[in-house]
């Protein structure tokens, strides 16, 4: 990211894109498909529109894809031109991304900690049980990654968006502060909420399956 | 809080992010690792958001319809017989 030259491997794509190589042109769709969907759901809400303005980022890139120097990565220059269009797409352009960052929202309820005034004042009442055993039993049964994907798709936009292109898509905090121009510590809170209730909704299944509830 | 003064539960589980995402401060990180060495629970806590977001990250993409792909891919064949510019 960031304004140095391209990585290596990176030349070598843009200039593989430039000459026409429909395998390298091919594999750069796939790769960023999934997550320019997500960029662009942050602000067209309907999923066919936002297709359409997925593909028309690519029309838009091809059209100035000769004239790009390479003076920024291929992503951040890609990432710019869908969410310009998803801006002057979008019916929620009004919206601005970190909206839930500020709101108190304890990580794990407070109910499980010892109240104030006693002895163990914020120390565990009730400790979370280690997983391993049913991990182990059942490691990433399909009905397992269901729980996951739902308890993501449950969590406010913004914390689903950031949640996803850190922990599915790998993006580092850069690229997700860059592209979803958030500040550092927004895109950390974003994340913090979104992993803490995944890893409670995955509390709630494994004690299940452990027979306690 | 108070650099000197150790860490409840209730705060380890507020700063486990910062932590993975190595953006504590030193002096709070080091009263993170006190806490968690002295603590069964926080460790157990710190170990189940590992396994979340390893879980997270096995959860597949979505990926391009053929017909989008072909339809990306003429564009781009087109593109190739375009003049520069």
């Amino acid at each position: 990211m960031g304004t140095g030259a391209l990585a290596e491997t990176e030349k070598d794509l843009l200039a593989a894109l430039q000459r026409g190589d429909e395998a390298a042109f091919l594999s750069l769709v796939n790769q960023h498909h999934s997550a320019m969907l997500r960029v662009c759901r942050l602000f067209v809400n309907d999923l066919a529109a936002a297709e359409e303005v997925v593909q028309d980022t690519w029309l838009a890139a091809l059209e100035s894809l000769h004239r790009f120097e390479g003076r920024s990565s291929l992503k951040t220059w890609l990432y710019a031109i869908l969410t310009n269009k998803a801006k002057t797409r979008g019916v929620r352009e009004s919206r601005s991304l970190p909206f839930s960052a500020l709101e108190a929202e304890p990580a794990v309820d407070p109910e499980r900690f010892h109240p104030k005034g006693q002895a163990w004042a914020g120390h565990w009442a009730e400790k979370p049980r280690p997983w391993e055993r049913v991990l182990e039993s059942q490691a990433l049964s399909n009905e397992l990654l269901a729980h996951v994907q739902a308890a993501i798709e449950n969590l406010p936009e913004s914390q689903r968006t950031v949640i996803s292109l850190r922990d599915i898509e790998g993006w580092t905090s850069a690229e997700v502060c860059n592209i979803l121009d958030l500040s550092e510590t927004n895109q950390r809170v974003l994340l913090h909420r979104a992993r803490s209730k995944v890893r409670r909704a995955l509390e709630v299944y494994f004690d299940a399956k452990a027979g306690r509830t | 809080m108070k650099a000197d003064t150790p860490l409840t539960c209730k705060e380890i589980v507020e700063l486990v992010t910062d932590y993975l995402e190595g953006s504590l401060p030193d002096e709070q990180r080091a009263l993170f690792e006190a806490h968690l060495a002295a603590c069964r629970g926080c460790r157990t806590y710190l170990e189940q958001m590992r396994q979340t977001i390893a879980l997270t990250g096995r959860l597949t993409e979505e990926w391009l319809t053929p017909e989008a792909e072909q339809v990306l891919l003429n564009a781009y064949k087109d593109w190739k017989n375009m003049p520069e510019g």
